[in-house]
């Protein structure tokens, strides 16, 4: 066990944790924060990609213990209470679903993209950037075209 | 996985004695290839000794005829590094395809190199440029720490603190990847002047990233990529496997490398 103080969407945290726990599963069971998903679990899908530190990474790759001292932001952390976050709602515009299943993943990718390349973020961009996110339904079309308005509007 | 315990290292020096304390201590870097790895029960240490705190090994430096890259530099902060695609283009292209986004965003340098994976990249950086890797104990040329299919040159308990890459413009790193794990089937590193070039591939040898060494010769010769035309390398030092056989793999190699030359006389 080690004792670790992290930020979970802006609230510090504190709590002692299995050093073999993965942050995934630190954040659905011990947070109850369910909008991270597992998918694959072998850091192919995407679908537990979170932010740490502002950067997206998946959460199934990294341990709980690793994130002593980081900001740690999920999709629970985007909107403002009622008020979707600019990708959320373009997501939900655009239609850029259907389980729903990857979405978080989606979402959490998407805005790493924004911050690495503002509103210059092409279609070819956004196509290479999703090769860590895995898409079962939609063959991508409408979650490209979100991901181009979110960072639009985003940039705007 | 298997129950281990957990130390945060603050320093190279603590990190080399945290290693001392357990039967079978791992060092953790990003944790890309690692933890998977434990989560398949391919690996079980009883000790993680993570690097992350040293902010030493995560930085870039520039000095007059090569750029050191710290251990714990991640693959996106190198590509992205301003320093890197100016004085070794090849090298921040390779970091810009390793893996994807999330991967980038986590893995490292010292990790990748530690590993020796035969299908990672930045092995044929590292021999490609002719780079020395940096520990906690000595200095070891690029061709002498890849020994093998995942074994380099590290002693036990001998820690990565960063690579010397020499400044080196005229570099390409050119890949043909598997599409689902985005490891390199083939990936050519080329890099230098007539009479110096160097030429290393990865992905497609049997014990891992070597020279092409009569790629090399030929180039010295003439650096275009007609020059590559007649050769062919010894198939029964290629990988065969499910994804590319050793005829697809020496082929593919030759064809990279010219494509390589290609782009490093385009920009020259």
């Amino acid at each position: 066990m080690t004792c670790v103080t992290m930020r979970i969407n802006g609230e510090a945290v504190t709590e002692d944790i299995e050093d073999r726990t993965l942050l995934v599963d630190f954040l659905r069971v011990r947070r109850r924060l369910t909008g991270t998903h597992v998918g694959c679990d072998t850091s192919q899908c995407g679908a537990c990609v979170v932010h740490v530190d502002g950067e997206a990474i998946k959460s199934c790759a990294m341990l709980a213990v690793q994130c002593e001292g980081r900001e740690v932001t999920t999709i629970e952390g985007l909107a403002e209470g009622e008020n979707l976050h600019a990708m959320q709602k373009a997501f939900h515009e655009c239609h850029a679903l259907q389980c729903g299943f990857c979405t978080p993943g989606m979402i959490l990718s998407a805005l790493d993209m924004v911050r690495r390349h503002g509103a210059a973020l092409d279609e070819a961009t956004i196509r290479h950037e999703l090769e860590g996110n895995i898409c079962r339904c939609t063959g991508y079309e409408n979650i490209v075209k979100a991901i181009r308005q979110g960072a639009q509007e985003i940039s705007a | 996985m298997n129950p281990f315990c957990y130390r945060r290292a603050e320093s190279v020096e603590a990190a080399a004695a945290f290693l001392g304390e357990a039967e079978e201590a791992s060092l953790l870097a990003g944790g890309q290839t690692l933890l998977p790895t434990m989560k398949q029960g391919l690996a079980a240490p009883d000790m993680l000794v993570d690097l992350a705190g040293i902010s030493a090994l995560k930085k870039i430096r520039i000095e007059p005829d090569a750029i050191i890259v710290g251990a714990m530099c991640t693959h996106a902060q190198v590509a992205g590094a301003e320093a890197v695609r100016r004085h070794v283009p090849g090298l921040a292209a390779l970091a810009g395809e390793i893996g994807d986004a999330q991967v980038r965003n986590r893995g490292t340098l010292g990790g990748s190199i530690a590993n020796n994976d035969p299908a990672a990249d930045y092995p044929a950086a590292c021999v490609g440029l002719g780079a020395t890797v940096l520990t906690d104990r000595r200095e070891i040329g690029a061709d002498a720490f890849f020994l093998g299919l995942f074994e380099t040159a590290l002693e036990e308990g001998e820690i990565i603190t960063g690579v010397r890459f020499p400044l080196q413009r005229r570099s390409a790193y050119l890949k043909f990847r598997n599409p689902a794990s985005r490891f390199a089937i083939v990936g050519v590193f080329v890099a230098g002047v007539p009479g110096s070039v160097r030429v290393a591939i990865t992905g497609a040898g049997r014990d891992g990233v070597f020279r092409w060494s009569a790629a090399e010769e030929a180039l010295n010769e003439r650096f275009h990529p007609e020059a590559l035309e007649r050769l062919v390398l010894p198939l029964d030092d290629m990988l065969y496997d499910i994804h590319a056989s050793g005829e697809y793999r020496a082929h593919l190699a030759k064809v990279l490398a010219g494509d390589a030359v290609a782009e490093i006389s385009g920009g020259a």
